[in-house]
């Protein structure tokens, strides 16, 4: 419990230190908020009044001070593209991101474990699995994407790229739709996740303890669940944690390439148009995503193996 | 002659291995011929890497004879392995360890495993706080007994001893060998005991069998072994160890 609490203050500390940085960042860059939003009716007397109208003017940690007080106070501040509480614009699209990444990961675990399972052990085409497994990993998600879209939405027209349906008039339309950017997003991690297993499995099965269980009447099936699989999860599980993370920054590709009005499409036009709260609190959100998902990763690895547990007695 | 428990007829047998899939047999044992009779304790010495753990894995049925005939006149035989830190499931606890062959074999409800269990820790003389301990908490007499308890845990005859002490200290493997004797007057039992010291074998085993390049190349009595060996393979083993 003590450790868990440790993890939570790590985990604030690194979520606080990501938002200062992306503040710093935007501070850095070139152009600003007010030249974005006035474009080319800019002159230098608008430009100064709108910037202190922003409250641009004044100096950068006041700014994030600010900013910070309003976090903790649940305001994220007002979008300056939109002028709307930045809270409800991303809601809707925070949805549909967290629908996408959590379908994809679901694809990832259901498809990967047992592929690592069943191709343990087995010897057979070798040659053509390794080539399979390399090409999964190395196709990135935007191309499959784009082959996606082609043969299914333009050739078989079971969704038209481009144009994501309104869940709430057509649920079954956006969740094919979402399918195939999952889809798309998950295949390289499938590979990946099921060569991990694989290979640990694999160490796993020339261990002795597993020569014991053979030689006490243990079929395959009961080897590789009730010894091999148990010793063999803890790394597949922190590496899936990992990918749980990895998802969220690959759907940002996978939003521009299908069309999806989700987070990262945001985040990609708000950093065009200098929307800092915006962009602000997308990367606060993503970097809470990734702080969750490793110490999510640590307390499941603590509890399928007690050998992991700190302090107490194993 | 005695009731017999185990013949093998001149078996010959190896394991296949190979890159990529490309396997190739490699054969490791050669007519290999010999008996194991009711309540003996026979030794089997050779240096490593003669054949003695294949020869153990192919009375198992762990691998396959090439050629000739293995013959069990008893259940299953049972195995204890050499390496009491690794032959465990790092996983699970003691009692779940001791349970598992029975719960494997499926013909005990839950009570009576557990009363087995516990008789089983009697006999190899752990004390019953052990049930809950994981294999990294015992020391290495304790996880061999473990070891034991769960090769003995369905009542097998017959019992391969694949190196069983050769991982312990002096102390403890004394106290192991006596472990073995007793338990196999109380529970009638028969070994295969493999070993590459000679020692041991001399303290334990009432006959021996010599093994080289994986053949029998003499077997006999302990004191017709150690006292009046015949091939010079045998005596210069014995050389060696004195």
């Amino acid at each position: 419990m003590k450790y868990a609490l440790k993890r939570a203050a790590a985990g604030l500390a690194t979520v606080l230190i990501v938002s200062f940085l992306t503040f710093a960042a935007f501070a850095l860059i070139s152009g600003d908020t007010a030249t974005a939003l006035l474009g080319t009716s800019a002159t230098p007397e608008r430009l100064a009044a709108l910037r202190a109208e922003l409250g641009l003017d004044r100096p950068l940690p006041v700014r994030y001070g600010e900013w910070l007080l309003g976090f903790f106070t649940g305001d994220l501040g007002v979008s300056t593209s939109y002028k709307q509480p930045v809270w409800e614009i991303l809601g809707p699209k925070l949805r549909l991101t967290l629908c996408l990444s959590l379908m994809s990961f679901a694809l990832i675990t259901a498809v990967s474990i047992p592929l690592g399972l069943l191709s343990a052990g087995r010897q057979r085409f070798e040659g053509a699995r390794t080539a399979l497994n390399q090409l999964g990993m190395a196709v990135p998600p935007f191309f499959t994407g784009i082959l996606l879209s082609w043969v299914f939405g333009v050739g078989l027209k079971w969704f038209t790229p481009g144009q994501f349906p309104d869940a709430g008039k057509d649920f079954a339309g956006a969740a094919v739709y979402l399918l195939f950017a999952a889809v798309a997003l998950s295949i390289p991690r499938i590979a990946m996740t099921a060569r991990m297993l694989r290979s640990t499995v694999q160490e796993e099965l020339g261990k002795d303890y597993v020569r014991t269980a053979i030689s006490r009447g243990n079929d395959r099936g009961q080897v590789l669940r009730r010894h091999v699989l148990k010793n063999a999860l803890p790394p597949v599980v922190t590496f899936l944690a990992q990918t749980m993370a990895e998802i969220v920054a690959g759907s940002i590709v996978v939003e521009q390439v299908f069309v999806i009005p989700g987070l990262g499409r945001m985040l990609v036009t708000s950093i065009a148009g200098r929307d800092y709260p915006v962009v602000q609190a997308i990367v606060v959100i993503l970097a809470f995503w990734v702080v969750l998902a490793g110490t999510a990763a640590d307390l499941i690895n603590q509890r399928i193996d007690p050998r992991l547990r700190t302090g107490g007695a194993a | 002659m005695s009731e017999l428990v185990l013949s093998l007829d001149h078996v010959y047998s190896g394991y296949s291995d190979g890159p990529l899939g490309r396997r190739q047999r490699q054969e490791v044992l050669h007519d290999v011929t010999f008996d194991v009779r009711h309540g003996e304790i026979l030794g089997l010495v050779g240096e490593s890497g003669t054949g003695k753990s294949t020869l153990a894995r192919t009375i198992l049925g762990m691998v396959k004879p090439d050629r000739g005939t293995v013959t069990h006149y008893t259940k299953r035989p049972q195995m204890i392995f050499q390496d009491p830190y690794s032959s465990l499931n790092p996983f699970y606890s003691v009692e779940w360890t001791l349970e598992e062959p029975l719960r494997v074999y499926g013909k005990y409800d839950k009570a009576e495993r557990k009363r087995r269990v516990r008789e089983m820790l009697e006999r190899v003389e752990l004390p019953a706080e052990c049930l809950t301990a994981k294999p990294s908490e015992l020391s290495g007499g304790q996880r061999q007994r473990v070891s034991i308890a769960a090769a003995l845990i369905r009542r097998p005859r017959f019992l391969i001893a694949d190196e069983p002490v050769s991982a312990l200290d002096v102390t403890i493997q004394a106290q192991i060998l006596d472990l073995l004797r007793s338990l196999r007057r109380e529970l009638d039992l028969s070994y295969l005991f493999i070993s590459h010291d000679l020692n041991v074998v001399y303290q334990l085993c009432d006959r021996v069998l010599v093994m080289k390049s994986g053949r029998i190349v003499e077997q006999g009595t302990v004191d017709e072994i150690f006292d009046r060996p015949k091939e010079e393979y045998t005596k210069q083993l014995l050389a060696a160890a004195e």
